[in-house]
């Protein structure tokens, strides 16, 4: 769309940018103040520069939990991805069952996010809930709270149950932009299934696609509600993602200047990775729909 | 090839409701059965789990804070939200790309670590524990979405349109209420849920801004855990509690659902 230069249009975001700002920008600087300090109490604090910057680049405990971030993260999308898209896929596409769908789907999305971890907490104990009931009368030895490996797989699957749906919506959402008159050509050219899924479907949800890689990549990447109410963090560490490691170090030590220090660090990452993954995704294909977010 | 792809779906819903069928069972258990043996049905229906809520104000205050933060929040991101959406979506301005992304990054910041400058903000301007706190807080992740969302909509809507209603002699101000905003109903309604939702979802700076007076549900929940151990029964009721305002909320905007969750961008 054609718009025209107007700078009196600031009027109409100045509101809506003092607002964020005071929650923004005040907050921000306070960090960075933080990181620059060592602070002992409300009066005595000297000034350190990049000390933070360089004890926290170098500790070893967020650079393991930085790791287990990461696994995390790429476990999330290679799951939530690929099974968010076939469940679209599946999905009727009027009357009411579309209507049902959706609002099912929409279920774990709406739950506040501690009610979350306290579902599955309770649903994967082997004495009260269903899930790990079951599998332990199958004969499967699961217990989320002592085995590490079983409490970072109900992480993982928690966030699966959690957020696929919100990528199952946005691609049915995509898959219902397409005209008719593309399935009908393919049609006529007596296109396979697997065809019209790599050549029509997949090409037209790319912009659906990328909003969700970024969703999921930046809300797995801050995960901290939901394996706190489930496991803590443990057995162990097993479950101690990076937002976690922060807040004990910030709360729990009073650490706050290595904290604040390694806040920065990892915003940096966010959008750093964020902003990898969509110059790529825009910069492979340019004449395509790239154009559509040079807004 | 139908029956297989609707087989499917009904594996992946049966996955998606199968905790919260859990979650509702034990609701309506006493704590004795539900530490006694699994059952799938409860045996002793039960109300009394949610009548200790109802009855007991520091129980039901929480929903009722709850309630009034995430509904001041959505009318604080409409009212700033809508004028900064209608000038994305119609004009060039100075720096409007680059606070277009400002915007968006917001989304970025790991919400963990700004915890305590939060609190040391809303406490120096005198707002902690109260509902405003928790609700301008909850601006900094809502308002993005809203403009994004908005932006999307109003997009949709040819220009002409604003054009012609100023040939005809309307003010902006008469043609933003009169004309404008009737047309992008539906994003409106897709964007108050999902402010709703985010608001209503997210705990970490509600929990943090407030003691008692403005407390959310979800942190009261932590309450259950007591001398004796957990009481299962009223936890279960309470989660169970949290999930039916999102449930009317999204019954509401069904048919644009889905469109929203594109941001209004398909």
């Amino acid at each position: 769309m054609n718009k025209v230069p107007n700078n009196k249009a600031w009027w109409l975001v100045l509101p809506m940018f003092l607002l964020v700002a005071f929650s923004a920008i005040i907050p921000l600087m306070t960090v960075v103040n933080y990181s620059l300090q060592d602070i002992f109490d409300q009066n005595t604090a000297y000034f350190v520069g990049v000390e933070w910057y360089q004890e926290v680049l170098r500790d070893t405990r967020l650079h393991d939990s930085l790791l287990r971030q990461f696994g995390f993260s790429f476990s999330v999308l290679a799951i939530e991805i690929p099974l968010g898209i076939a469940v679209a896929l599946m999905m009727p596409t009027r009357g009411w069952q579309a209507s049902a769908v959706l609002i099912l789907l929409a279920l774990p999305l709406l739950i506040p996010w501690n009610v979350v971890g306290t579902i599955w907490q309770v649903f994967a104990r082997g004495d009260i809930g269903l899930f790990g009931w079951t599998l332990n009368n199958l004969g499967v030895d699961y217990n989320y709270t002592s085995n590490p490996l079983d409490a970072w797989l109900t992480v993982l699957l928690m966030d699966v149950w959690h957020w696929t749906s919100l990528v199952a919506l946005l691609c049915y959402s995509g898959l219902r932009a397409i005209p008719d008159a593309y399935y009908q050509a393919a049609k006529i050219d007596r296109a396979s299934r697997w065809a019209v899924f790599r050549y029509i479907q997949l090409p037209r949800l790319r912009n659906v696609l990328v909003i969700g890689v970024l969703l999921r990549f930046m809300d797995s990447f801050m995960i901290y509600t939901e394996p706190f109410v489930l496991t803590g963090g443990g057995p162990g560490n097993s479950t101690t993602f990076l937002s976690q490691t922060l807040t004990q170090m910030a709360i729990g030590q009073f650490d706050i200047g290595p904290a604040a220090a390694f806040s920065l660090v990892y915003f940096l990452i966010v959008m750093l990775v964020s902003w990898l993954f969509f110059t790529t995704i825009t910069h492979m294909d340019k004449s395509d729909s790239g154009s559509k977010y040079d807004q | 090839m139908i029956s297989r792809r609707t087989l499917g779906l009904v594996i992946y819903l049966i996955f998606v409701l199968l905790p919260i069928y859990w979650l509702l069972n034990m609701s309506f258990k006493t704590n004795e059965e539900i530490l006694g043996q699994i059952t799938f049905w409860p045996t002793n229906f039960t109300f009394d789990n949610y009548i200790t809520i109802f009855t007991d104000a520091t129980w039901y205050m929480g929903y009722v804070n709850s309630i009034t933060y995430v509904a001041m929040n959505l009318v604080i991101t409409l009212l700033v939200a809508l004028p900064a959406a209608y000038a994305f979506s119609r004009y060039k301005f100075v720096g409007d790309k680059h606070l277009f992304f400002w915007l968006l990054s917001n989304r970025m910041a790991p919400p963990a670590v700004f915890l305590l400058p939060f609190f040391q903000l809303y406490s120096s301007v005198g707002l902690f524990d109260t509902h405003l706190a928790v609700a301008l807080a909850h601006c900094l992740f809502t308002v993005p979405l809203a403009v994004w969302i908005l932006e999307g909509f109003m997009s949709g809507v040819p220009r002409e349109i604003d054009e012609t209603a100023y040939i005809d002699g309307y003010s902006f101000g008469h043609f933003f209420i009169k004309i404008f905003i009737p047309m992008i109903s539906s994003g409106i309604g897709v964007t108050a849920f999902f402010t709703f939702m985010f608001s209503w979802v997210e705990l970490l700076l509600a929990r943090t801004l407030t003691s008692v007076d403005a407390k959310p549900i979800s942190a009261i929940m932590t309450r259950t855990v007591g001398a004796t151990g957990i009481d299962w029964g009223v936890l279960a009721a309470a989660g169970v509690l949290t999930i039916l305002p999102g449930i009317l909320v999204v019954w509401f905007v069904r048919n644009h659902v889905a469109k929203g969750f594109a941001l209004g961008r398909v």
